[in-house]
C-alpha cells in the first residue's frame, strides 16, 4: 500500500510535466488544427535556457533560492516564448491557408532543427546540476521499513502546475485574448470580420504555449536534475498523447491527460516493467482512440453528411 | 409492405441526444414511380434519407426494401452494403464528387464493386487478363451512356471539380445511376440550379424513371420540379408526416400550406404551383 | 501584416528604410532567442560538475547573420515577386515543360542502369546510388497509403524495420536464403499493416498521425528490449549476404568470379546491390502504376478525394484502407530485407522517427501521389543531404530547415498535379489545388 502510495505521488508530479506541456499541444490545435510537432523541443530548449539561467545565477553569487527559481522561471518562460512566436512567424504563418500536410511537415523540420540547434549549440552529453531543492516531508512510515516521501521540489512542481492551470483558465475563460482565441477557434474568417486580430491570437497562442512548455522544462530540470538535447522528442510524444487522451482542444482535458499518461508510466514501470514504460503508455493512448476517438472530455465529433 | 411499394419506412424515429429530428415516420415509395419528401428546412428530411441509406442508425423503427433481387432491413445493413446489396444509391445535398478525379473516373469509381469482382479482387487485373479487360471496356462504356444521358461527353476528361456547379450535380446523378440502382435516392438535386438546368434536371429524371425502371426517392425544396415530375409526395414538418397524396391533393392541402408559410396563404399557393 | 506590406512596395522596387527596419527588428530576435543558447556554452565537467563559459563571438557572428540574411531574404523577394505570380507558367512553358516531363522518365531510367557501369569504380557513388535508390522505393512504398490513400502514416519505418528484423531472424537462426526470406519479409511487414490498420481504421486526421507515430515507436522500443530475441540495442550482426540466385558472391570456388572465370572484385557484390535494389524498386513503381488502373486504385484515390461518398457508392472502405496498408508496408518491408542483406548488420538506431520523417518528406515533397516526383525528391533529398556529410553534426539542421523551406516553396510538392487513370480522348493532368490531400 505504501509502495502503490509513493508510485501515485510519483506518477502525479510526472504527469503535471507532460500536462503543462500537453496544454501546449491542445491550444495549438485547437486553433490552428496542425499538431506543432517541435512543441516537445520547445520544453526542451525551456529546460535548457533554465538551466543555462540558474549557472549564471549562482556564479554570480545569488543564494536565496526564491529569488533564483522566480528568476529562472521568468527569463526562461520570456525566452522560451519568443521561440515559439518566432517558430510560427517562420515555419507555420506562411503555410496556414495552405495544404494540410506542408504545416505538419515544417514542423516536424523545425522540431529537427531545434534538436540540431541544442544539440550543437550546447554539446550532446547530458547536462546534470546539482539537486537545488532538497528535503521533504515522510507522510508514512511502514512496518518493513518503506516510508512513503512527499519531496519539496514534488510539492512545488504541483503547486506552480495548479496555479498556472487556474491561471490559465481563467484567461481563455474570462479575458479579452481568450474570447479572441476562442472565436478563432470556431471560426477564423468570421473572427476576423468581427475585429479580431487573427494572425496576433494565434501569436499569442504559440507563445502561451511555449510559456507553459518552459515552466515544464524548468520543473523537469528541478526534478530530475538534468537536461539534454533529446529530451523534447519523447517527452513530446508524450505530452501529445495525453492531449488526445484527455479530448484535443480541452484544456482540463489535457491536464487530465497528462495526469493519466504520468500514473499510467509510472505505475507500470514499478509494478510489471520500467522497459516496457512506453510501450505502456502508447498502447493506451491506441486503445482510447478506438474506443473514445475524441478523448475522454473531448466533444464528440458528428459527421455531417 | 404492398406489393407495388419498393420502400416501406414504418415508424422511423431519430433522436440526437435530446432531439427528436424526424418522429414515427411512416411512408412507402411505389417502385419505378417518383416518391418526393418536400418540407420546410429542418424538417428533418435529410435526416430520413440519411437513415435509410445507412449513415445514421435510427433510434427505432423499420426501413423495408424490396425488389426483383430480394428484400432487406435497410436499418440493419451497414453504410456500404446498402448500396453494394441492397442497390440504393444516393447523392449529397452538397455535391460529394471525387473533385480531382475526372468525370469519367468518378463514374468508374461507382463500378467498382463489378469491377473488383471482374478483376479477381485485383490480381487477375494485375496481370491484365483479357477478362478483365472486357469488364473494364464495358464499364467505360456505361461511363460514356451516362455522360452522354447528361450532356457532359465533352467534359469526360476534365476534372469533376472544374465542372460548373449544375453540371456537378447531374454528373453525381450520373455516379449514383453507374451503380445500377433500384432505388435512386436524390437530396435536394435541383438546389442551386437555374430554371433551364431545373428543366433538364425534369427531363433527365423522368427518363430514368421511364427507361430504366428506377425508383426515386427525392427531397427537394424547388416545386417546379416536385410539382411536375412526382407521383406522389409525402409532406414532413418537425419531424413528422401531416400530408401525403399526388401533386394535385397536396397543393390543395391547406395544411400543408400553413406549415410551408405560417399564414399567408397567397404566397404559399403561389410556392406550391411552383411559380417562384 | 509584414508580408502584405512587402508585397505592396514591390510595384516601386525595394524600400532601404523598410528592409533594414526588418533586418534590425529579426537581428534583435535573432539577439534573444541566441543569447543564452549560444552565447554561454554549458558543459558536465570530469568530476560531474556543470561549467560554463561565454561566446560573445558566436552570438555577435550569429546575430549578424540572421541581420544579412533578412536583408538578402527581403531583396530576393522584391526581385521574385509576390509569390502568387510564380506559380503563374504559360500554356507554352507548360508545354516545354510536359514535353520535358515525358523525355525525363526514359532518360532517368536509362541512366539509373548506366551508372554500375559509368561508376563501375567510384564505390562512393555505387554506395549512394544504393541509397537514393532504397529510399525511392520506400518512398513509391508510402506513396500508395498517403499519396493514393490519403491516409497519414508517421510509422512507416515500422514496416521497414519489420522487413529487416524478418529476414536477418529467418536468415541467421534458420538459415534461409535472401530469396525465401524476400517474400516472407513482403508478407510479415504487410501483416504488420494490417495489424495497425485495424485500429485506426475509424480514425481521421492528426489522431491518425499519431498513433502511427505511436506504432512505429512501439514496434523499436520492442525491438530494443526483446533481446533474447532481437540483440536490443546491440543489434544483429553477421546477417548473410545475397546470392545470385544461389550463387555466392564471394572470392572463393564457385563463387561468381569463379564460374565465370574473372578475377574476383567486392564491387561485383556492390553492382549486384545495386540492380538488386533498382528491380524491387521498378517492381514497386510497376505495381502500383498497375494499381491505380485497377478498381482498387481508383477506390484508394476516391477514399482520399471523400470518404462518404465512397461509402454511398458501396465501396467497403474498411478493406480498402486495410489494402493500402498492406500494401504500402509489404513494400516497406521487402526494402528493409534488402537493407538488411546490404548491411550485414542492423540494429534499432536505423529504425528511428527520423527514417519515417525522411520518407514522408519524400513522399510530400514528391507531390503526393506522383511517381517521378517521389523519385525527384529521394534523389534531391539523399542527394542533397551527402553534400553536408563535411558538416555531420549540422546534417539535422540542414535537413530540417531545408524541409521547412522546401515546404513554404512548394507546400504541394514538385510535381503537383495528378494524371487521370483512364480517358476517352484527351489525357489531361489535374491540377493540384483540386486534388485532396484525404482525411489522414
Amino acid at each position: 500500500m505504501d509502495y502503490f502510495a509513493q508510485q501515485l505521488i510519483n506518477g502525479l508530479v510526472l504527469g503535471s510535466i507532460y500536462g503543462l506541456i500537453a496544454i501546449g499541444y491542445t491550444m495549438v490545435y485547437g486553433i490552428v488544427g496542425m499538431i506543432n510537432f517541435a512543441h516537445g523541443d520547445i520544453f526542451m530548449i525551456g529546460g535548457f535556457i533554465a538551466l543555462i539561467t540558474f549557472l549564471i545565477l549562482v556564479s554570480i553569487g545569488l543564494t536565496a533560492v526564491p529569488v533564483i527559481l522566480l528568476l529562472v522561471l521568468l527569463v526562461s518562460m520570456a525566452i522560451t516564448s519568443l521561440y515559439g512566436w518566432t517558430i510560427e512567424r517562420i515555419a507555420y504563418r506562411p503555410l496556414r491557408h495552405s495544404f494540410r500536410l506542408a504545416p505538419m511537415l515544417s514542423a516536424i523540420g523545425m522540431s529537427f532543427v531545434l534538436t540540431n540547434f541544442s544539440q550543437v549549440a550546447q554539446g550532446a552529453r547530458v547536462k546534470p546540476v546539482p539537486p537545488i531543492i532538497t528535503g521533504g516531508y515522510t507522510l508514512h512510515e511502514g512496518a518493513d521499513g518503506f516510508a512513503v516521501r512527499l519531496s519539496n521540489i514534488q510539492i512545488i512542481v504541483v503547486i506552480t502546475t495548479i496555479v498556472l492551470l487556474a491561471l490559465f483558465t481563467w484567461l481563455v475563460a474570462r479575458t479579452r485574448l481568450g474570447r479572441d482565441m476562442r472565436a478563432c477557434e470556431q471560426d477564423q474568417t468570421m473572427a476576423s470580420l468581427l475585429g479580431v486580430d487573427v494572425d496576433r491570437t494565434i501569436s499569442m497562442t504559440f507563445v502561451i504555449g511555449a510559456a507553459l512548455a518552459a515552466v515544464a522544462g524548468m520543473m523537469y530540470l528541478l526534478y530530475y536534475g538534468l537536461v539534454d538535447f533529446f529530451m523534447g522528442f519523447v517527452a513530446g510524444i508524450k505530452a501529445f498523447t495525453a492531449a488526445v487522451l484527455g479530448g484535443i482542444g480541452s484544456l482540463p482535458g489535457a491536464m487530465l491527460g497528462g495526469l493519466l499518461i504520468g500514473l499510467i508510466e509510472t505505475l507500470w514501470a514499478a509494478y510489471f516493467s520500467t522497459e516496457y514504460k512506453d510501450v505502456a503508455a502508447f498502447s493506451i493512448l491506441i486503445v482510447v482512440l478506438i474506443f473514445l476517438p475524441t478523448g475522454l472530455l473531448g466533444r464528440p465529433e458528428v459527421e455531417k453528411v | 409492405m404492398n406489393i407495388n411499394d419498393i420502400l416501406s419506412v414504418e415508424n422511423l424515429t431519430m433522436r440526437f441526444g435530446g432531439i427528436v429530428a424526424v418522429n414515427d415516420l411512416s411512408f412507402t415509395a411505389e417502385r419505378g414511380k417518383i416518391t418526393a419528401l418536400i418540407g420546410p428546412n429542418g424538417a428533418g428530411k435529410t435526416t430520413v434519407f440519411n437513415c435509410i441509406t445507412g449513415f445514421y442508425k435510427p433510434t427505432s423503427g423499420t426501413i423495408k426494401l424490396r425488389h426483383s433481387d430480394g428484400e432487406w432491413r435497410l436499418e440493419r445493413l451497414n453504410d456500404f452494403r446498402i448500396s453494394k446489396i441492397a442497390k440504393v444509391a444516393r447523392t449529397f445535398q452538397n455535391i460529394r464528387l471525387f473533385p480531382g478525379m475526372t468525370a469519367l473516373e468518378n463514374l468508374m469509381v461507382a463500378q467498382h464493386n463489378t469491377l473488383m469482382r471482374a478483376s479477381g479482387f485485383t490480381l487477375l487485373g494485375l496481370f491484365g487478363v483479357p477478362s478483365y479487360r472486357a469488364a473494364e471496356k464495358a464499364a467505360i462504356d456505361l461511363a460514356r451512356y451516362w455522360l452522354d444521358q447528361i450532356g457532359l461527353l465533352e467534359r469526360a476528361d476534365d476534372a469533376a471539380g472544374n465542372l460548373p456547379y449544375g453540371d456537378q450535380r447531374r454528373l453525381e446523378i450520373a455516379r449514383a445511376m453507374c451503380t445500377e440502382p433500384a432505388l435512386l435516392c436524390l437530396d435536394e438535386p435541383a438546389a442551386g440550379l437555374n430554371a433551364r438546368e431545373s428543366a433538364a434536371l425534369n427531363e433527365l429524371l423522368l427518363k430514368i424513371r421511364a427507361e430504366h425502371g428506377t425508383s426515386i426517392l427525392l427531397i427537394e425544396h424547388d416545386m417546379s420540379v416536385v410539382m411536375q415530375i412526382s407521383d406522389h409526395i409525402n409532406v414532413l414538418d418537425y419531424g413528422v408526416k401531416i400530408a401525403d397524396g399526388t401533386p394535385q391533393q397536396i397543393r390543395d392541402n391547406p395544411k400543408v400550406i400553413a406549415a410551408y408559410l405560417g399564414a399567408d396563404e397567397e404566397e404559399a399557393i403561389a410556392v406550391m404551383e411552383g411559380e417562384t | 501584416m509584414a508580408a502584405n506590406a512587402s508585397q505592396a512596395k514591390t510595384a516601386r522596387g525595394p524600400d532601404a528604410a523598410f528592409i533594414l527596419k526588418k533586418a534590425v527588428i529579426s537581428a534583435l530576435v535573432a539577439l534573444v532567442l541566441f543569447s543564452l543558447m549560444i552565447g554561454i556554452r554549458t558543459e558536465a565537467g570530469s568530476d560531474g560538475q556543470l561549467t560554463w563559459w561565454t561566446r560573445f563571438g558566436d552570438l555577435a557572428a550569429m546575430v549578424a547573420v540572421v541581420f544579412g540574411g533578412s536583408i538578402v531574404m527581403e531583396l530576393l523577394r522584391h526581385w521574385w515577386g509576390p509569390v502568387d505570380t510564380v506559380r503563374v507558367v504559360p500554356p507554352s512553358a507548360q508545354k516545354v515543360f510536359s514535353f520535358a516531363g515525358r523525355a525525363l522518365v526514359p532518360a532517368l531510367l536509362i541512366f539509373t542502369f548506366l551508372v554500375p557501369v559509368i561508376f563501375y569504380d567510384e564505390r562512393y557513388i555505387l554506395d549512394l546510388g544504393i541509397l537514393v535508390l532504397t529510399y525511392v522505393m520506400l518512398g513509391w512504398g508510402l506513396n500508395v497509403v498517403v499519396g493514393l490513400a490519403g491516409l497519414l502514416d508517421l510509422g512507416y519505418v515500422a514496416f521497414y524495420a519489420v522487413g529487416a528484423y524478418s529476414y536477418a531472424l529467418l536468415a541467421t537462426n534458420f538459415g534461409l536464403s535472401f530469396w525465401i526470406c524476400l517474400p516472407l519479409a513482403g508478407i510479415l511487414a504487410a501483416f504488420f499493416g494490417v495489424l495497425l490498420g485495424f485500429p485506426v481504421l475509424r480514425l481521421r486526421g492528426d489522431y491518425l498521425a499519431i498513433v502511427t507515430l505511436a506504432f512505429g515507436e512501439i514496434i523499436r522500443l520492442v525491438i530494443i528490449n526483446w533481446q533474447t530475441l532481437t540483440g536490443g540495442p546491440n543489434g544483429i550482426s553477421g546477417i548473410p549476404r545475397p546470392t545470385m540466385f544461389g550463387i555466392p558472391l564471394t572470392p572463393g570456388d564457385g563463387g561468381l568470379a569463379d564460374r565465370l572465370g574473372i578475377e574476383f572484385s567486392p564491387t561485383h557484390r556492390i553492382v549486384f546491390l545495386f540492380y538488386l535494389i533498382l528491380a524491387l524498386a521498378l517492381l514497386t513503381n510497376w505495381v502500383t502504376i498497375r494499381l491505380r488502373r485497377l478498381p482498387i486504385g481508383r477506390a484508394w484515390e476516391a477514399l482520399r478525394e471523400d470518404e462518404v461518398a465512397c461509402r454511398a457508392l458501396g465501396i467497403n472502405t474498411t478493406t480498402t484502407k486495410l489494402t493500402a496498408f498492406a500494401t504500402g508496408a509489404m513494400f516497406g518491408g521487402f526494402a528493409g530485407a534488402f537493407f538488411a542483406t546490404r548491411q550485414g548488420f542492423i540494429s534499432p538506431e536505423s529504425f528511428t522517427f527520423h527514417e519515417s520523417a525522411l520518407v514522408l518528406a519524400i513522399v510530400v515533397l514528391g507531390g503526393m501521389g506522383s511517381q517521378l516526383g517521389v523519385a525527384l525528391a529521394a534523389l534531391a533529398m539523399i542527394g542533397g543531404f551527402e553534400l553536408f556529410r563535411g558538416l555531420e553534426q549540422f546534417r539535422m539542421l540542414v535537413f530540417g530547415g531545408a524541409m521547412v523551406l522546401l515546404m513554404i516553396w512548394r507546400p504541394r510538392g514538385l510535381i503537383g498535379h495528378r494524371a487521370p487513370t483512364v480517358f476517352l480522348e484527351r489525357n489531361t493532368v489535374i491540377s493540384s489545388d483540386l486534388v485532396k490531400e484525404g482525411h489522414g
